[in-house]
């Protein structure tokens, strides 16, 4: 078994056997606390620009398939994990994760005290680092690390927005909505979920410009989860802006984001973000608390949308932080979680509908205008 | 929500007696419920015949019955305390029937109870197979085909519907009592007609064969306001088949995608919002078919239960609390998680490590019965074990066991095979017959070449966790390798990389030693010279997400350590492990009593222990938990790491006292009562020497360390002779011995079990009365806890035999004489803690027969008996504080009586023989109180499920040497009008005496015999001494079917007296009940000891 070495900015090193693709690979290093979902945690492009590790440390047990997959391909930019499994056992695996990672050029590595590190990023945050199979000298190593750009400022959804506009398959049933989805980093399941809400949707790049999503006459906007800095997609903001109020808007996660920079707010970053399968997140207005997916670094400050119309509807229990919002008049509202679970619990599903019977809504109301 | 102002008083019905199938996690369930509700400001009426719990201590409810958990109790305790709800969900399957029998009757609508947490209508909708099957039907869920049926014929034609292997499931009994699986007509037939013997309700379940399906369960929790969590997903290591009581389980769920685990949460939160329970917790269990995928539900526990139970102390989630503060009103999101303090108790836990438990079984108790494990429980305990892969559990898991191995270790000798043929069809049988020590024969089965596919097809056991095992054995392998490499030292066979990951993988040291052939401690100083350090970890519900303020850890060989050594005084506390029969939830009582004693006088305390179901593993129960096995080596990394001041091995049984020499060679400072005079007590010479110089009598006795020693001992003191191993607990390989054969083959056994340790051999006292002493002492004050006279005679294991305190046949002089004995000897052994002496008084001479000077069995039930906490007592003493600062200096007996009575696991081993003897089969105890001693012990038979008749007929079949004592009870029992049926013998011995009974057939004459009497219901009650010291295969049918019928069976004649008693007093006048608190303020006289 090969080692590999992984080195935080902070000097933090541990050492460790390489189970993936040989290489180095640099990010942001994060935890996630979801013990099931790696293949899609993997496959979400909101992973991009960073370095994932498990807490649960017994990893692969039931390898990969072609369906569990958020997107087509692996974005994470290495893997971490206490013990990856030598075989996988479930009816409906097809290839082990190992064989998984090399097919897509992942490094990773297992053997690693996946405790401690997340104890390490908890007390001094997300922090850069590197995971290397090749070079094991740290002095080289911090200096990679050091010369590597942070999060902040980063824009990550150039690389993972689709290049052309695409139609998602979807089921055959008849569709009652046409949604245009904007993919800054989508992950299918969004695409699947509101297949099954009964809408016909197209995924159009980031940079795709409002003018001509409108001309598309969507009956409803959708923006999408992706990586990165919220703060610096001044291109998508710009938009978004020009939508809001003219169609039904949904955001999810970044998308959320955007639209809180959208109707003039700010973001900031967390100190380790949110990633995982169980935060407790209450829903303001029925009071009912949900279990979230959670994969954001960055987060809206409601103080700075406060004289902007915006409410706050969803926070989450732990940290008190801003999970979701909507508009007091306009039709639009967003969540920074992740409605469409692929990991994660299916509690928030409801989200859908709520946008669905917005379109309608909205739909009735321009009826009524423009006869 | 806020919690409810509208309720003031509630009460809760606790799981009575330790019995297979509902053990002390009950208890750990009460204790905690009880005190989130007093800590909430309501006033809580308690009822529990088991004196062994923490929840029956006095302080921890407002009003504490000490009572049989019948529905006829409940009602009269609801009519004296009327409280304003009542919460059913937290006693066990026992509290969940007495409450809805309670409903049922009306009693709950006629004093206005509520019944809060679940109602009648969503317990029956769980327990009801019919309205299960509909409810889950209605939202549609998959479940097992299956047919309903309420006799035999029915039976017969729903089974050529479902065919064979088909499962049989009686509704409404405890812990699958009485199902089972059929491969065969002969067994289906068998199977449905004990069955539908075993159902309340007569309705058995016959059910599409799951077997080998993959088995899957989830606790989830549920607010009034529709929040739902999931607190913990375990995977069943055992496929379908096992009752997960007795299978192997890990938590978290291992094999299921993040999409199949999801599907499963959606299912379990559907079906709690179907049933309708509105708070609290559930536990719903699901089959997953390995070769598609297609998902079933099994069965729904609307209450806290054993894998709730797992499920705090695998997450550090305390379900059964928040359920209790969920059941008054609050919702999840109201509720602090009080390992992180910040976040909510509305969020589901992640757990970083795995978590592995593992059935205990004690068939060795049993002999006959069949150890084929099935739906029907019949372990009596479990481990625990975190590490952080699968396999560092699993190995903790197996050496936590107690049952002498260090691991996974080899269980079978190649060589007492003749061929490797022979060898592989051995163990392949081992497979494929599910039972106690099959995960041995995994490890064996690899070892000799067998693949993970093969052992996969005979065992139904998932891929993975065979290739886990498989890993284990191939490390093991290059191990061995190594070991007979090159170098004749440790250190270079047993290089620094490879000791690493043997630890990492979780083998043990003595594993080790054994590989390398060296010793014990040489691998402990190689670890420590090679600087790998043993890691302890948090168990904190957040995978490390949030910081953690509770000190709950487990050991693992990683990078970081997070344990934080205070600079308070500390004492350790070292519990008990896993139960079996012959320790149990007393001596966890102990500890924690002791823990709470010691923290309360300013002490750091810390516990290590590996039974998941006590509450010495509440981490709010200590400063410190360490959940570790209960071995040298696991014990001494801690105190390596901890230097506490002070440990405690006298509270936990034999288990802690079996690790007293290796602690103190260690430089432990073992506390209380020192190690040497522990030696005293249980060395035969030496023992012998201090009682000579004391002046007291034992019964002649001498020890032996082979047949040839042994015979010659017999020879001097006269048969009968008791032969037992020194150093064990519960009478394991204890027998009473007539003749020289006999001799020779216990002596074998008792070998076997004794090791290193001589075997003692007594002269055997019969028709002695026998004599149970606690006490307790300082070294300067010694105090007598209580006086308990056994109601059976000599003979019968201490364990197992009712007993009585105050004394009740012996007199002032004879108990003077005991209190003498009992001071003069804790001087000599300057006990510091507690003693326990059994004495037997024979033509009114007292002989010694056993001094322990640490905690017995029978200190909860005295603690309770006389209104003062012994072991908080002894723990504080041991600690350095004098029994007269604290208060305590003089005995105090009891104006009323209390009465222990045993509790046996007979129904869960048909056919088994139900004789008591010096093998103790007990696994729980209850109490009974009132101020006249008969009703005192009829509470306690009640209590025990021992259904005495107030009328009917009444069976009497006695050996030749009972029958005069006999006739003085039978005549009683005509007075009080019963009838009188007996066997020839007996009913010419009793016409002889002027006295009328029917006889009857025995069990090989005509039909119809008794044994159809017993089936028809014609008997109501058995008294049946044992013919010889071989009982007769007809006598022992004659016992068992009793036990299966629920008819009350004696053995003995004082049993039958008192139990004449019993009937007599409560003809006259029903029973009332009356809180402890109200016995402990009456009249108590105090008597001075002086030795």
């Amino acid at each position: 078994m090969k080692k590999a070495i992984l080195l935080l900015e902070d000097g933090f090193v541990l050492e460790a056997k390489s189970f993936g693709a040989e290489g180095e690979t640099l990010g942001e290093v994060v935890f996630n606390t979801s013990m099931t979902g790696y293949q899609e945690i993997l496959t979400d492009p909101s992973y991009k620009g960073q370095i994932v590790a498990m807490t649960y440390p017994l990893i692969g047990n039931y390898g990969t398939n072609p369906e569990d997959i958020e997107s087509g391909r692996p974005w994470a930019d290495g893997f971490i994990v206490k013990e990856r499994s030598r075989i996988f056992s479930n009816w409906r695996g097809t290839v082990s994760l190992e064989d998984y990672l090399i097919k897509h050029r992942i490094v990773a590595a297992e053997g690693i005290d996946t405790r401690a590190l997340t104890r390490r990023i908890r007390s001094s945050g997300a922090m850069r680092g590197v995971l290397s199979t090749r070079d094991f000298d740290t002095d080289s190593l911090k200096k990679k690390v050091m010369s590597w750009p942070v999060m902040v400022g980063r824009d990550l959804v150039r690389d993972v927005t689709c290049k052309q506009a695409y139609d998602w398959p979807g089921s055959e049933t008849r569709k009652e909505f046409f949604v245009v989805a904007f993919d800054y980093g989508i992950k299918y399941n969004s695409l699947r979920l509101l297949d099954r809400a009964g809408c016909k949707v197209r995924i159009v790049p980031a940079a795709t410009n409002a003018e001509e999503v409108l001309a598309l006459k969507p009956d409803g906007v959708f923006l999408s989860n992706g990586p990165g800095d919220p703060a610096v997609l001044d291109y998508t903001i710009r938009e978004i802006k020009k939508l809001i109020g003219k169609v039904p808007l949904f955001g999810i996660c970044l998308g959320h984001q955007l639209l809180g920079h959208a109707l003039g707010g700010k973001t900031y970053k967390l100190k380790f973000g949110h990633h995982g399968g169980n935060h407790p997140v209450m829903d303001l207005e029925t009071r009912k608390v949900e279990i979230t997916s959670q994969n954001h670094g960055f987060c809206v400050d409601m103080d700075s949308i406060k004289d902007k119309d915006a409410i706050l509807t969803h926070v989450n229990l732990y940290d008190k932080t801003t999970e979701g919002l909507r508009h007091r008049k306009l039709p639009l509202f967003c969540v920074q979680y992740h409605p469409e679970a692929g990991p994660g619990p299916h509690d928030a599903g409801y989200l859908f509908g709520r946008f669905t019977e917005m379109m309608r809504t909205f739909k009735k109301r321009r009826g009524i205008r423009v006869p | 929500m806020p919690k409810r102002k509208d309720l003031k008083k509630i009460m809760i019905i606790g799981s009575g007696p330790i019995i297979i199938s509902q053990a002390c996690e009950f208890d750990y369930s009460g204790t905690q419920a009880c005190k989130a509700l007093r800590e909430e400001g309501y006033k809580v009426v308690l009822v529990n015949s088991n004196p062994a719990t923490i929840m029956t201590d006095p302080q921890f409810a407002d009003a504490t019955y000490i009572e049989p958990v019948t529905p006829e109790v409940v009602e009269k305790i609801i009519a004296k305390e009327r409280p304003d709800a009542l919460l059913p969900t937290l006693g066990g399957q026992t509290g969940l029937n007495v409450a809805v029998e309670v409903a049922k009757r009306g009693v709950l609508k006629k004093y206005k109870v509520e019944m809060i947490g679940a109602d009648r209508k969503s317990i029956e909708k769980a327990e009801d197979r019919d309205l299960f099957k509909k409810a889950m039907q209605k939202i549609g869920l998959d479940l097992p085909r299956s047919i309903n049926i309420k006799s035999m014929q029915e039976a017969k034609k729903a089974v050529e519907a479902l065919g064979m292997p088909i499962v049989i499931r009686p509704s409404f009994t405890l812990g699958g009592t009485g199902g089972g699986i059929a491969f065969n007509t002969q067994e289906f037939e068998e199977l449905v007609a004990r069955g539908l013997e075993y159902s309340m309700i007569h309705e058995v379940l016959l059910e599409e064969s799951v077997l080998g399906w993959k088995e899957f369960e989830l606790e989830v929790m549920r607010d009034r306001k529709d929040n739902v969590v999931i607190i913990c997903s375990i995977e069943n290591f055992d496929p379908m088949g096992i009752h997960t009581g007795d299978s192997i389980t890990v938590a978290p769920a291992q094999t299921l995608t993040d999409a199949e685990y999801q599907i499963m949460r959606d299912a379990a939160i559907r079906a709690i919002r179907e049933i309708g329970v509105d708070t609290g917790g559930c536990n719903v269990q699901f089959a997953v078919d390995p070769r598609n995928g297609r998902m079933v539900m099994i069965e729904i526990n609307p209450r806290v239960s054993r894998s709730s139970a797992l499920a705090s102390k695998a997450t550090g989630f305390p379900i059964a609390k928040i359920a209790a503060k969920l059941a008054v009103g609050y919702t999840l999101d109201e509720i602090p998680n009080d390992i992180t303090k910040e976040t909510p108790a509305s969020f589901e836990p992640a757990i970083d490590y795995c978590v592995v438990k593992i059935p205990r079984f004690t068939f060795e108790k049993f002999p006959g019965a069949d150890t084929t494990l099935g739906t029907s429980m019949k372990s009596v305990g479990e481990a625990m074990a975190i590490g952080r892969t699968f396999k560092e559990a699993l190995q903790k898991g197996l050496r936590s066991l107690e049952t002498k191995r260090n691991g996974l270790d080899s269980v079978i000798s190649a060589m007492e095979f003749d061929s490797p043929q022979h060898l592989r069809e051995f163990v392949t049988k081992k497979l494929r017959q599910p039972h106690d020590t099959r995960i041995f024969y995994i490890g064996d089965a690899l070892r000799i070449g067998m693949g993970t596919s093969e052992i996969h097809d005979v065992t139904g056991i998932d891929l993975w966790f065979l290739e886990n095992i498989k890993e284990i054995v191939d490390f093991e392998t290059s191990l061995k390798d190594a070991a007979v490499g090159s170098g004749a030292d440790l250190k270079t066979r047993l290089t620094p990389p490879l000791l690493e990951e043997a630890k990492k993988m979780g083998f043990s040291d003595r594993q080790l030693a054994a590989i390398f052939s060296a010793k014990e401690d040489g691998i402990k100083e190689l670890r420590k010279s090679d600087g790998i350090k043993t890691t302890y970890k948090l168990v904190d519900t957040c995978a490390a997400e949030f910081e953690a303020y509770t000190p709950y850890y487990y050991s693992t060989y990683e990078t970081e350590d997070e344990s934080r050594p205070g600079s308070k005084t500390k004492i350790m506390i070292l519990g008990g492990g896993p139960n079996r029969i012959g320790q149990g939830i007393e001596f966890d009582y102990c500890c924690v009593h002791a823990s709470f004693a010691l923290k309360e006088a300013g002490f750091e305390t810390i516990m290590v222990n590996c039974n998941p179901e006590t509450v010495s593993t509440d981490y709010d129960t200590s400063d410190k938990l360490y959940f570790e096995p209960m071995t040298k080596e696991d014990v001494l990394n801690i105190v390596d790491k901890e230097k506490p001041w002070g440990v405690i091995v006298q509270l936990g049984g034999q288990t802690p006292l079996n690790l007293t020499l290796a602690l103190k060679k260690a430089g432990v400072n073992i506390i209380g009562t020192s190690p040497e005079s522990i030696d005293i007590a249980e060395d035969r010479e030496k023992f012998k020497i201090m009682l000579d110089k004391l002046k007291l009598r034992q019964p002649p006795n001498g020890t032996a360390r082979n047949f040839e020693d042994a015979k010659s001992v017999a020879g001097r003191i006269g048969y009968p002779v008791l032969v037992r191993p020194s150093y064990v607990l519960g009478g394991r390989a204890m027998e009473i011995v007539y003749d020289e054969d006999t001799l020779e083959r216990f002596i074998l056994e008792a070998s076997r079990v004794s090791g290193e340790h001589p075997i003692l051999i007594d002269k055997f006292l019969e028709d002695a009365v026998e004599v149970d002493v606690d006490m307790i002492a300082d070294g300067e004050t010694f105090v007598i806890g209580g006086i308990m006279e056994h109601i059976e005679e000599a003979g019968i294991h201490s364990g197992d035999s009712a007993m009585v305190l105050p004394p009740y046949s012996l007199s002032d002089e004879m108990i003077n004489k005991i209190r003498q004995a009992t001071v003069a000897m804790a001087r000599e052994l300057r006990v510091v803690g507690l003693m326990n002496v059994q004495y037997a008084v024979r033509d009114n001479k007292l002989y010694v027969l056993e001094v322990n000077p640490r905690a017995s069995r029978t200190v909860p039930f005295v603690s309770k008996a006389i209104g003062v906490p012994l072991a908080k007592l002894a723990a504080r003493v041991m600690a350095g504080a004098k029994l007269k600062d604290l208060g305590f200096t003089q005995e105090r007996i009891p104006e009323y009586s209390s009465v222990k009575e045993s509790v046996f696991p007979f129904n869960r081993f048909p056919g088994v023989d139900i004789m008591l003897g010096h093998e103790m089969k007990s696994t729980g105890e209850v109490m009974g109180i009132d101020d006249d001693l008969g009703r005192a012990y009829m509470k306690s038979q009640l209590a025990a499920g021992q259904n005495l008749p107030l009328r009917g007929t009444v069976f009497v079949s006695v050996r030749d040497k009972d029958k005069r004592s006999i006739i003085f009870i039978v005549k009683r029992l005509i007075d009080l009008g019963f009838n009188i049926i007996a066997t020839q013998g007996t009913a010419n011995a009793l016409k002889k005496n002027g006295i009328k009974a029917d006889s009857i057939h025995k069990v090989y004459e005509d039909r119809p015999n008794i044994l159809d009497y017993v089936k028809d219901g014609k008997i109501h009650l058995i008294i049946n001494t044992p013919s010889g010291r071989i009982p007769r295969e007809d006598e022992v049918k004659i016992r068992s079917t009793a036990i299966m019928h629920g008819v009350p069976c004696i053995t003995t004649i004082s049993g039958a007296q008192a139990s004449a008693n019993a009937i007599e007093v409560l003809l006259k006048k029903d029973l009332d009940v009356t809180p402890l608190q109200a016995y402990h303020k009456k009249a108590i006289r105090n008597v001075e000891a002086k030795g």
